[in-house]
């Protein structure tokens, strides 16, 4: 059988759509759109396009959109609301399990400008409460507060759109590792960053939404409104290949989805009666297509290899396979065990057959990594 | 270092045996600690004394696995993390 890829949210084929789209506007999209000439016309109006159909499927205005490389959309996101704010003070709200380009981020910034970074913490399922978020966005010091749409390591749904911040506080929604499966809520915040892979777009594009009427000040070196890829060159071809992929992604979204949460049930189910071994996250509100586990007295490094030689490709957030001695940030915020982790994450064209040729040598390898540790 | 000290740091009783897991890293900690903690008589008290940072979250995760009880985490007088369990079963 062929390697399967059960890595999908760290990177997925292009959606067949993007495909043809990208083939297409790379012939005609290839000028500065910004240019006066013929072709920059062109590029011009195969972009606009390409926000057209985001705005359309993201349920926003069209002049809300960029786009944009995807930490950058993260990076302007948060911290174009932060500045704009910063006059009452450099202090952001996160939750612990947010990705790391958005710790990273508002560490970065805050430092900066000699705020601070409250982290607030989450459940064993490695949710954050609404009522968290609110409590600590209140002082009056507080320049934005960010929520993730869902957790990317552990599938958790967040309550991004439950949350009422106090004092004209902004919210930046972070739907990287969700956008194309969850949508982003209707109101209540004031920027949100999403990732084309998820959606089976091009890896290197980026959404970002500012929303009308939000105070929004460019964090870096640049023009002060928000631009299309920060005012570099922009990615036509990728940015309609993108907006393909959205389009076509939502359009399957109930067939794909509802297979892959099945699919995502039965490891779970798999997983969770495997001896010593703790299935984490959410088991209903949570991404569709991811599922994460960590086996006790395992190394994710092994598991990963032996997964990789039976001829699945998996991810795992355990130190070893991180390229740091830190475990990972979101299973050590949920107290969930940081060793021996498996991430699994389902493309849309996953087939019940890899998933169970998974399942069927699981225990095998478990089994014979623990009995060589002599437990 | 002379091994046969017996300070009592924080008020806690001195383990009935401390695992010495310094330069290890995740998961050997803890597969130390779950090869060793049946040297000790259940009730008797089992400290791992590590740097890896993951024992933090590791420690306590393995108790609420293998139904043990997490007592918390001090320190070895050479300023090293240790983290203190009860054997429940």
């Amino acid at each position: 059988m062929a390697h399967a890829h059960l890595d999908a949210a760290a990177g997925a084929p292009l959606h067949p759509a993007a495909r043809e789209v990208l083939d297409a506007a790379l012939a005609r999209g290839y000028a500065d759109p910004r240019a006066l000439h013929g072709l920059g016309r062109d590029a011009r109006l195969l972009l606009d396009n390409a926000r057209e159909a985001v705005a359309d499927a993201l349920a926003v205005r069209r002049d809300e959109v960029w786009f944009t490389g995807p930490l950058d959309a993260v990076q302007r996101g948060l911290l174009g609301l932060a500045e704009a704010r910063l006059h009452r003070g450099a202090r952001l709200v996160v939750p612990s399990v947010e990705h790391a380009h958005v710790r990273h981020a508002a560490r970065w910034w805050a430092d900066r400008h000699g705020g601070q970074v409250h982290e607030v913490g989450v459940d064993s399922w490695g949710r954050a409460y609404d009522g968290d978020l609110v409590e600590s966005a209140i002082g009056g010091d507080v320049a934005a507060v960010a929520c993730q749409l869902a957790n990317h390591e552990v599938g958790t749904i967040q309550p991004a759109g439950q949350v009422e911040l106090p004092d004209g506080v902004p919210l930046f929604v972070d739907g990287s590792a969700s956008l194309g499966m969850i949508d982003l809520p209707e109101t209540g915040w004031s920027a949100a960053a999403g990732h084309a892979t998820s959606w089976g777009g091009p890896g290197s594009v980026g959404v970002l939404v500012v929303r009308r009427g939000t105070r929004w000040s460019n964090p870096f070196p640049g023009d002060p409104e928000p631009q299309d890829f920060g005012g570099a060159l922009p990615d036509v071809a990728g940015s309609l290949a993108a907006a393909a992929a959205l389009q076509a992604t939502l359009a399957e979204r109930a067939e794909v989805d509802g297979r892959r949460r099945r699919l995502v049930d039965r490891i779970r189910e798999v997983a969770a009666a495997l001896p010593d071994t703790e299935v984490v996250g959410d088991p209903v509100e949570r991404l569709p297509h991811l599922v994460t586990f960590s086996c006790l007295y395992l190394s994710g490094e092994a598991l990963v290899r032996e997964l990789d030689r039976a001829g699945f490709g998996v991810a795992s957030g355990s130190a070893c396979t991180a390229s740091t001695l830190e475990p990972s940030h979101v299973l050590a915020a949920m107290g969930a065990l940081t060793h021996g982790n498996v991430r699994i994450s389902l493309g849309r064209d996953v087939t019940e057959q890899q998933v169970e040729a998974l399942l069927a040598v699981l225990p095998e390898i478990v089994g014979r990594l623990r009995s060589e540790v002599g437990l | 270092m002379d091994s046969s000290l017996t300070v009592t740091f924080g008020g806690h009783p001195e383990p009935d045996l401390e695992l010495d897991c310094r330069g290890m890293l995740c998961p050997q900690p803890v597969i130390e600690l779950g090869r060793r903690h049946t040297e000790v008589p259940v009730g008797a008290v089992v400290a791992v004394v590590v740097e890896d940072v993951a024992a933090r979250t590791d420690v306590p995760a393995w108790c609420r696995m293998r139904g043990q009880e997490y007592l918390g985490e001090d320190t070895a007088p050479d300023g090293v993390p240790r983290y203190r369990v009860r054997r429940l079963t």
